[in-house]
């Protein structure tokens, strides 16, 4: 018989709570490892995606290039949450977002350092890789 | 094609917490809708069970209900999309009676959202989202609705008054709904005591009195074609319009954040289906789930340009008296909303409004109405255009 194959959960570490395990994107989480955050786009069709993606959904190809998210965008709409759901109480309180890089946009959090009097729609962030405890990862949005 | 009516519609009362099983709180929409189309279960064709499945501790309700409401040996299936199921559900039901499959079907939508423990449900809503890329940030509902509302306010002036008011009105028709599980008087220095807890911030710019609240419920609406429409019912209210449309789930994938595109694609092909305009309405329920969604929905179905809804709620034009009447039940605000019952809910207050039996909240002598149901945060647009 054939050696076991270990199931590769690297998607596991992706986030205050992952709620995903495997999938065919899991080299984001090295690329994250690495200090970059990531998207793909169809190597067919030319396509840009963000989140990355393993298939085309414009040619149903499967050719993916990874590129990395880089440079501003524009912070599009955002709201701070008092409530959370089970597991992100400690996190309390925090901002969802979204930032506009023309091409795709990107669904993330601000980073907890950014004070709220200084977020305001339409202002330029970057999006940057985040450490959190236990060896997880995220990414946040900065002021760029 | 044929035409397609509704002949029966019911509803449980929306509570917090229903005192009895799921089956028991299905029968009791049911019994009302089969009692209002005066027909027997032996009736009824086909069956179509709508509710949002993470709350369900029963698998395969349609199985359950059709043995406890006396619908075997018909077919029975379930749909779900979120919190327009019950519009997807007439949908459905319209199909299966144009298609010349059935004549008569039961649209049967329930949610007990009390059968599972708050813990529960507050892990449930974490996954209410793209559960690979957002879900891990934390995201609730009202935070996706509350982006809405910033863009809202941002682009076009909208003010968190504005949003109150429309609390303001649901809390007015509200009072007026035995059904509903609000029934308090709301007013806008609620919104700016900050001790108040309609004032408690809940994710910015939204409030607490800006949100909705869970609830159990059941309602039940029945369909059937011309031909049984007649046979049974002496008040017919014709399915004039339907629209539906689907966005991306990930916010990142999508292009407006002032209104709701899926929610703009359904109206216009629910006009056009119908015949109709936005003017010719003349009493709508809308889904506000929160203030803004209704606030958009006024733009989205075109009773107001983008930016000028707040303009209708300033001059008290969504109240009954108002050009274009918006939620004179007192909307899912006041009522609570069961997920999978509220779609079915809408529908039997426009129903209702169409046969002049609103009671209190009568709209004066409407023709047309239009139901609004969003399931998401605009994932599933459904409008629906119903005639006398
Ligand atoms: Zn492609």
């Amino acid at each position: 018989m054939g050696e076991k194959k270990e199931l590769d959960e690297r998607f596991k570490k992706f986030g205050t709570v992952s709620f995903t395990s495997v999938t065919k994107v899991n080299d984001f989480i090295d690329h994250l490892e690495a200090g970059r955050v990531t998207g793909t786009r169809c190597g067919d069709c030319g396509l840009t995606f963000f989140p990355p993606r393993a298939d085309c959904c414009q040619c149903l190809g499967s050719n993916m290039k990874w590129f990395e998210v880089s440079g501003p965008g524009k912070l599009v709409t955002y709201s701070r949450l008092e409530y959370a759901p089970t597991g992100f109480g400690d996190d309390l309180p925090y901002c969802i977002a979204v930032l506009d890089y023309g091409d795709f946009k990107v669904f993330g959090r601000i980073a907890g350092d950014v004070p709220e009097e200084e977020i305001s729609v339409g202002m330029a962030m970057k999006t940057v890789v985040s450490e959190l405890p236990n060896k997880r990862l995220n990414y946040v949005f900065q002021k760029a | 094609m044929g035409k397609i009516a509704i002949i029966g519609v019911g509803q449980s009362a929306f509570v917090r917490r229903y005192p009895g099983s799921v089956r028991e709180l299905a029968f009791e929409g049911f019994k009302e809708a089969v009692q209002d189309a005066r027909i027997t279960a032996r009736e009824i064709g086909a069956s179509v069970v709508c509710s949002a499945p993470e709350y369900d501790k029963q698998r395969s309700p349609a199985g359950v209900f059709a043995e406890y409401m006396g619908l075997n040996p018909q077919p029975a299936f379930y749909v779900e999309t979120l919190c327009s199921s019950g519009s997807t559900g007439l949908r459905l039901a319209y199909s299966l009676i144009q298609s010349g499959l059935h004549d008569v079907v039961a649209v049967i939508g329930f949610q007990k959202m009390s059968e599972i423990s708050s813990a529960e449900i507050q892990e449930r809503m974490g996954r209410g989202a793209d559960i690979q890329w957002e879900s891990p940030f934390g995201t609730m509902m009202p935070a996706y609705y509350a982006m809405y509302a910033r863009r809202h306010i941002e682009k076009y002036g909208t003010t968190l008054e504005d949003l109150a008011l429309i609390r303001v009105k649901a809390g007015t028709y509200g009072q007026l709904n035995e059904k509903a599980a609000y029934r308090k008087k709301i007013t806008l220095e609620m919104f700016s005591d900050a001790e108040n807890r309609m004032a408690a911030p809940v994710a910015s710019p939204l409030r607490t009195g800006d949100c909705c609240a869970n609830a159990d419920g059941s309602s039940c609406v029945i369909v059937a074609g011309e031909e049984k429409a007649g046979a049974f019912c002496k008040k017919p209210i014709w399915i004039l319009g339907l629209g539906a449309a689907t966005d991306t789930l990930n916010l990142a994938g999508r292009d407006l954040f002032s209104g709701l595109t899926a929610a703009r694609q359904a109206a216009g092909q629910a006009y056009k289906m119908a015949g109709v305009g936005p003017k010719d309405i003349d009493v709508a329920e809308v889904h506000d789930c929160f203030t803004i969604a209704e606030m958009m929905a006024y733009e989205d179905l075109g009773f107001a340009k983008p930016g000028e809804g707040k303009d209708l709620i300033r001059g008290r034009e969504t109240y009954k008296e108002g050009c274009i009447p918006v939620n004179p039940d007192g909307g899912l605000l006041s009522k609570g909303h069961p997920i999978g019952a509220t779609g079915g809910s809408q529908i039997r207050s426009v129903v209702l409004q169409l046969r002049r039996e609103a009671g209190e909240s009568q709209v004066r002598e409407p023709e047309i109405g239009l139901i609004h149901n969003i399931g998401g945060v605009g994932v599933y647009g459904n409008v629906t255009i119903l005639g006398r």
